[in-house]
């Protein structure tokens, strides 16, 4: 019933990876040991997920990607003109409608007026957000505000988008939604994936790999590849093999986590 | 398995708008106030002030006839010196206001910019903000010439405080993850500033713009008193003269029209801050 990713064949065939992590490992100057050795790379086609306990520098892991911290061991390559970051809470600007607030980062990269409200245009019409151009931040639900935030950073059209937990505020339905809303754009706009969080089964739905981190510091301690192909429907989390993986990923997390 | 169609954003997601339409409690409050204000003011007038001092406190239907029924008697007394009075004031406490707004902002534009800065401006706001300007006027009679200009640092002095704080607290409002977008993008100092800091900033700053309006008025009625020379003299210059006249009328119609400079001014600022920032900024009462 699922095509077999074909992981390895993939990796062979891939220019350097998007994002690649070499033992990295993280001190904050207090002393606390938040990452320790962790390799793994992000390569194009590839959605990555981060699972693991709260506090174990699943964050960190993307503040070093996109260079907000610096990590203090190891080497990691990335791109950076080519990240798109999803925070944890949409950050928008209250005072921008939602157009304006999508042209954001593009305004930042003094992108032509003309051609940013065309991409923002595009973007807002990709997430579903089409309509709403002039409400502002205070009349969106907190579904529509993460949607603007995703159309934010797609229109950069970045090869690799970061999500730092961005749907754990919402409720279940509106969060199943979102999660079938990045595939979508995962197939049609064609960036990696690196994403976090700490629900097993949106960690299963949404990727190709998912990698288990232990508790304080993180390191990673299992990976998993997904074996569903990359169409997948709602259905799928009822599927028995589903259930299994999710078995599996928490079993390795209970391990990870004593 | 095909792509899953994921319904669109649908219109019940939307939070709808609260419209504040005609309530008759919004006039009834302010209605009650006021009568209680008149009230209060006849109470002290006929009742609790002694007989032989109630010139001091005339009832508020003979301030109407002797204050503001009364066009002109003499240089000082009547409407009309009283209006050009305060028409001095108000120019005063404007450009006063407009000094304190472009000072005030920019300090706390510099304050926000560093740490240390912010630390070591601090005292003096707090001091300027409590020294009693009384203490202070042969100093500044004898650092700067000319009337204007001594009236116009008054106003400053007794305003600036409520704009440097608010704006500085707005300015320093904005969310760390909204900075670290902005690092994200390695945006320059300035383009925080302006994109960023600054708009996250409005509301606080349009609080600090009412406040010191208010205290601008005052600032300017303060300098009245202490600094004036022969012409036209500001509102509290009238107002010291009718008070050691003993021109109970006279008195209490300036400082009506003294308090009633003040609320038009609030009200102006309360107004552009609707106009400005109301689409986006909500106030909530927790009801």
């Amino acid at each position: 019933m699922f095509e077999m990713q074909t992981g390895t064949n993939m990796t062979e065939t891939q220019a350097p990876a998007l994002l690649d992590f070499d033992n990295v490992s993280m001190t904050f100057p207090d002393g606390t040991r938040a990452l320790e050795d962790v390799s793994f790379s992000v390569n194009a086609g590839e959605f990555v997920t981060v699972v693991g306990p709260s506090g174990c520098g699943k964050s960190t892991l993307l503040r070093i990607a996109s260079n907000l911290e610096a990590n203090t061991g190891g080497i990691c390559s990335v791109d950076r003109d080519s990240i798109g970051y999803v925070f944890q809470d949409p950050t928008l600007m209250a005072w921008r409608n939602v157009q304006r607030n999508v042209e954001l980062i593009a305004e930042l990269h003094k992108v032509p007026k003309a051609e940013r409200q065309d991409r923002a245009a595009h973007a807002i019409e990709v997430v579903g957000l089409k309509g709403f151009e002039d409400k502002y931040p205070r009349q969106l639900s907190g579904g529509m505000r993460m949607r603007a935030s995703l159309a934010r950073s797609l229109v950069m059209k970045p090869k690799v988008f970061l999500f730092d937990e961005p749907f754990g505020a919402l409720d279940e339905i509106t969060r199943e939604r979102l999660n079938d809303e990045v595939l979508n754009l995962f197939q049609s706009e064609g960036f990696a994936g690196l994403f976090i969080t700490h629900s097993i089964s949106e960690a299963v739905y949404m990727s190709t790999k998912v990698l288990v981190m232990s508790a304080r510091p993180g390191r990673i301690v299992a990976s998993f590849d997904v074996p569903f192909g990359i169409n997948r429907s709602h259905d799928l989390r009822y599927e028995p093999e589903f259930a299994e993986l999710c078995g599996e990923i928490s079993h390795s997390l209970r391990g990870a986590h004593q | 398995m095909s792509v899953v169609e994921t319904p669109a954003a649908t219109v019940d997601e939307i939070i709808p708008e609260q419209k504040d339409g005609f309530k008759i409690s919004d006039y009834i409050g302010p209605i009650i106030a006021f009568a209680c204000f008149i009230g209060v003011w006849y109470l002290v007038s006929d009742v609790v002030l002694p007989q032989q001092k109630r010139f001091l406190l005339p009832t508020p239907h003979k301030v109407i006839q002797d204050g503001f029924m009364v066009w002109r008697t003499g240089e000082r007394r009547g409407l009309q010196p009283i209006l050009i009075s305060l028409w001095d004031s108000a120019k005063i406490a404007l450009m006063g206001l407009a000094i304190t707004i472009v000072v005030g902002m920019s300090l706390a534009i510099i304050m926000s910019s560093r740490r240390w800065l912010e630390r070591a401006t601090w005292p003096f706001l707090v001091a300027v903000q409590s020294a009693p300007i009384l203490a202070l006027t042969p100093l500044i009679r004898a650092l700067i010439d000319g009337t204007q200009t001594q009236r116009l640092l008054v106003v400053v002095l007794i305003s600036i405080f409520p704009i440097v704080s608010n704006t500085l607290f707005g300015l320093l409002s904005a969310e760390k993850s909204q900075h670290e977008l902005f690092t994200l993008q390695g945006a320059s100092r300035w383009v925080r500033l302006t994109k960023l800091q600054f708009p996250a900033a409005l509301p606080n700053i349009f609080v600090g713009f009412r406040i010191s309006a208010g205290l601008a008025v005052i600032g300017a009625v303060v300098g009245d008193f202490y600094f004036r020379q022969g012409g036209v003299v500001g509102i509290g210059a009238q107002i010291d003269v009718y008070r050691s006249r003993l021109w109970g009328a006279e008195l209490i119609t300036a400082i009506l029209l003294a308090s009633a400079l003040g609320l038009v001014v609030f009200l102006f600022f309360g107004w552009l801050s609707r106009v400005a920032i109301g689409k986006w900024h909500i106030t909530n009462r927790g009801q």
